[in-house]
């Protein structure tokens, strides 16, 4: 450790109001165990099905700060735990999202960890065991996390790159939450809550959004998420007719091909 | 005063004095019977035309008065007259053949009368399977022919529909069908064995063309209530419905109403004797083909379920010695399927899942024999002698030899299999490119998610050179010297660029078992394949084999590693064909030889097969054909060879656990998924 060097930390708020969440199942009360037990979780779920906003509300409900990092192709161990600046003639030590989390206890949750580079897993690991430290090579500094911090990863399991598995080295260090779109009623309540639709136009909706999930693997890589239902009813909402918010939020968002397009803008057509 | 109709033996005489040159004379009594339902007027007409066309050529004279009666129900005099013109114009041109096609197309000379666009069932054809997939989860066919109806697995359309002036409304129409037929296999149209009811009326025709009315507007109330756009479409496309039909049609939109309502009203109708309209491009019913395909498809779906049971049950027995009872539950909101086993809950397999599914939408609720759990059979070698199968001599010597293993004796049989090259034969090329043409879209996806697997640049950074500073290293050094400690001199980045050392030999069974489906999708497969391929740019080879007998072992090249995917390779796929047997261990030991001589590090054989190894005579089926092409797999194994096997066979295929070892095959249960997985499967497989 070098002491001379001056550290920065961001500091670190929690969330002022309660997200909106919908529970559909025992996630709440196992991500609480496991809270309490200090286990690392892992979310994995089809994208826009509502992982993001379960940890949101999590961390309002656990009252704790949350370091949310969106994980991209280009993201090194360096981006997580920090790097040194130049200001000036001097040197200084910038903590990044996972070391300032671990600092203050908070709640990191890295979204989509399988796009990150494999590097990371050295600084993920220790801080998934019993070990639960974070080790800070460049300062030869060795963090222990305090009881409240807690490591929440999520990744899209239908995601078809190999190229993207999360390793059975990493897997088998956290308790794992499926999470998968929830069954129309209540993703009804959820798109009816979110989008600020009536409930008959929010069942529509989530029937347009069933439709196109039985389109996956067929020229879709996905279906049409929750999250993109709530657009749509947020348009509708904002006083778009029904089929033009559909096609705008669902058709063209789904997909650039021509062809499939056509096919969805049938399937709006169908529902509206 | 009109004059009086002629008699059947009156027309006959009159026809058989222009039309007893016809090669159809001896049908002349026939046609006279059919003429005979026309007023005196329409005779006479057709007489005189027909008369003027035998002039031209009889045959075509015979079949235009053959087609008179129906004819005439859709064209008046003079468009019947010009119908009859233009059927000899194609036949001054184009001949006997294609004059007969263009007259039977009558829709297809109205619309061009009139200026129609027709709508192609070929240019639909992708934009509806995708729509009715959306609709439906449960995969529906499309395939062209006459009239619309669905046996419950494929829906049939018209080949071409000009019913509306434009082309829009054509396909709008097509869509309607499509929704109808989907909507009979969705809302229980074949829940009861209708042909049984249809056979206690006397008049079939009348009554299944009624029962098919009656459907259609129960079908439509239900399309509409789920969908309310289709609903819409539905209505906009029909006429309005027979006067006879409306009491009931109170009945049959509501909410409840199943097929009984409608046969409860087709028995009303047809006691009443009233004539049911015949619209056209309107859904017919096949009852019994529905029934026998519905039928065929609950067993194999109970059958699947059963087996997963089983699985799942046999796993549980295992753990706690529980007596392994089993309860299903459905979830009312999406319709996930739980099974518990002793209490607990289990997770059911995707295609346990989708066959319980399918038999809910059939059945409305799972049979209690798809819950008994099927007994725990898996394969079994059968271990009894075989008599030796008569061997065929070639007057050609073979290219080469290769040993056999042979478990009874625990010993290899030397030099045993004769194994003969040669290259496939040649097509024509047009079924690659008609391949290359329907799947285009498919194929487009396929190349843009094989491009983000080439080799990417990627930078190293602390090299001793490179185009850039690498800033990290160079603090470092900084700070190095500062301190006092020898800084380093690797202080850049440079980019490299990752290649992929892999070459792929793909093995393709050309037994004579693969005849039809099997070999179509091995070579849509294939096309799938190299279009992929070729974007890689990893080298790749295929290869035909088939056999008779340990004697005469096949090898076919369709592409060798250093053929170009070009038309000659094109032709090749074009031309693959069912052929005799699958002898696989010496194909196997042949290619394993080929792949061993590229100079890649990452090699892989990967077989496409449709069941278990075989071949004429009992002695290669069985134990004794999976242990020697086990054997040959092991064989590749020890020169660094990967092998990976994809089977289509609806038998769950539990004997390739043994012959290509726990974890290197698929198993696709349905023909028609292979052109889709096989790209995708070597793409997971080389990542």
């Amino acid at each position: 450790m070098l002491p001379d060097i001056k550290t920065l930390t961001p500091a670190l708020e929690r969330l002022p109001l309660e997200p909106f969440y919908q529970p559909v199942g025992d996630e709440v009360a196992l991500f609480e165990a496991a809270a309490r037990q200090r286990l690392p979780v892992l979310l994995k779920g089809p994208t826009g099905c509502g992982k993001t906003r379960f940890v949101e509300y999590m961390a309002w409900k656990l009252g704790r700060p949350l370091v949310t990092v969106a994980c991209h192709d280009d993201l090194t161990t360096a981006d997580l735990v920090g790097r040194y600046l130049i200001v000036g003639d001097e040197t200084v030590w910038l903590d990044g999202p996972l070391t300032a989390a671990v600092r203050a206890g908070a709640i990191c949750y890295l979204d989509e960890i399988v796009e990150a580079r494999k590097d990371t897993t050295v600084v993920i690991h220790p801080l998934a065991d019993t070990r639960r430290a974070l080790a800070v090579d460049k300062r030869g500094e060795l963090i222990p996390a305090p009881p409240e911090f807690m490591l929440v990863i999520s990744y899209n399991p239908g995601y078809q790159s190999v190229l993207k598995e999360i390793k059975p080295s990493t897997r088998q260090r956290f308790i794992a939450l499926e999470f998968d779109y929830p069954a129309p009623e209540i993703e009804t309540r959820i798109v009816a809550a979110e989008g600020g639709v009536d409930d008959e136009m929010a069942a529509k909706l989530v029937k347009l959004g069933g439709l196109t999930r039985n389109l996956k693997g067929a020229g879709l890589d996905e279906g049409a998420s929750t999250r993109l239902l709530v657009h749509a009813a947020q348009l509708i909402h904002a006083g778009m007719a029904p089929a033009t918010a559909a096609r705008a939020a669902v058709a063209r968002a789904l997909s650039d091909d021509p062809e499939m397009t056509q096919t969805l803008d049938d399937l709006v057509r169908a529902v509206f | 005063m009109a004059e009086r109709k002629l008699f059947a033996h009156e027309l006959e005489a009159l026809l058989d004095a222009f039309l007893f040159a016809s090669p159809s004379h001896r049908s002349i009594e026939r046609l006279a019977a059919k003429l005979e339902a026309l007023p005196r007027r329409q005779q006479d007409f057709v007489l005189r035309v027909a008369r003027g066309a035998a002039k031209t050529n009889t045959e075509l004279a015979h079949f235009i008065a053959a087609q008179a009666p129906e004819a005439l129900a859709r064209l008046d005099e003079k468009r019947f007259e010009a119908w009859a013109i233009a059927g000899l114009d194609v036949f001054d041109k184009m001949g006997l053949r294609a004059a007969i096609d263009s007259l039977r197309d009558i829709d297809g000379f109205l619309a061009a009368l009139e200026g129609r666009m027709p709508a192609q069932f070929v240019e639909v054809e992708q934009r509806l399977a995708r729509f009715v997939l959306g609709l439906s989860g449960r995969p529906l066919a499309l395939k062209a022919g006459d009239d619309p109806w669905t046996d419950t697995e494929t829906i049939y359309l018209p080949q071409r529909i000009a019913r509306f002036a434009t082309a829009e409304d054509n396909r709008r129409l097509y869509q309607a069908l499509a929704v109808q037929l989907w909507a009979q296999t969705r809302y229980g149209t074949f829940d009861v064995d209708l042909e049984a009811a249809i056979a206690t009326w006397p008049d079939r025709a009348a009554a299944l063309a009624w029962l098919a009315l009656l459907e259609a507007a129960r079908l439509e109330a239900c399309v509409a209530r789920d969908l309310p756009g289709l609903g819409a479409l539905l209505a906009a496309m029909r006429e309005a419905w027979p006067a006879a039909m409306r009491p009931a049609l109170d009945e049959l939109q509501a909410a409840n109403a199943d097929v009984r309502v409608s046969l409860k009203w087709l028995a009303q109708l047809l006691k009443e004797g009233a004539t049911p309209p015949c619209p056209r491009f309107f859904p017919r019913l096949e009852p019994g083909i529905a029934w026998r395909v519905r039928n065929e498809r609950i067993a194999r779906d109970t059958e699947t379920l059963r087996r997963a049971l089983g699985a799942l049950q046999g796993v549980a027995g295992q753990r706690k010695g529980g007596g392994g009872e089993v309860t299903v539950a459905r979830d009312p909101q999406n319709g996930e399927v739980t099974v518990r086993i002793d209490g607990e809950a289990v997770q059911l397999t995707h295609e346990a899942q989708a066959a319980a599914q399918s038999l809910l939408q059939d059945l409305g609720a799972l049979p209690p024999e798809a819950l008994a759990p099927a007994g725990d059979a898996p394969w079994t070698p059968d271990d009894r002698p075989k008599p030796a199968a008569p061997e065929l001599i070639t007057s050609r010597a073979p290219d080469h030899r290769y040993d056999e293993w042979d478990y009874h004796r625990n010993a290899y049989r030397r030099g045993w299999c004769h194994v003969y090259l040669s290259d496939a034969p040649s097509g024509d090329g047009a079924f690659v490119r008609e391949t290359r043409r329907r799947y285009a879209h498919f194929i487009a996806q396929l190349r843009r998610r094989f491009e983000a697997l080439r080799g990417e640049d990627r930078i190293l950074g602390r090299q001793p050179e490179g185009e850039e500073i690498d800033l990290d290293a160079l603090i470092e050094a900084l700070h190095d010297r500062k301190n006092g400690a020898e800084p380093s001199t690797r202080l850049f980045c440079r980019r490299v660029r990752n290649e992929r050392s892999l070459a792929a030999l793909f093995m393709v069974d050309m037994s004579g078992s693969t005849k039809g489906w099997v070999n179509d999708a091995e070579r849509e497969a294939l096309v799938m394949l190299c279009e992929a391929l070729e974007t890689l740019g990893d080298a790749y080879a295929i290869y035909g084999f088939s056999g008779w007998t340990r004697t005469r072992c096949d090898i076919y090249r369709i592409k060798s590693f250093t053929d170009a995917y070009d038309d000659a390779v094109r032709a090749r796929i074009d031309g693959i064909a069912a052929k005799d047997y699958t002898r696989m261990g010496a194909a196997i030991r042949h290619l394993t030889q080929v792949i061993a001589a590229q100079p890649a590090r990452h090699k892989l054989l990967v077989t496409l097969s449709d069941g278990r190894p075989d071949d004429f005579g009992d002695e290669y089926r069985g134990a004794y054909g999976i242990e020697d092409t086990r054997r040959a797999l092991q064989e590749a194994r020890e020169l660094g060879i990967r092998s990976y096997c994809i089977t289509i066979d609806r038998q769950g295929a539990d004997y390739l656990k043994r012959m290509m070892g726990p974890a290197a095959y698929t198993v696709l249960d349905d023909v028609r998924k292979l052109p889709f997985k096989v790209a995708e499967i070597y793409r997971k497989l080389t990542v």
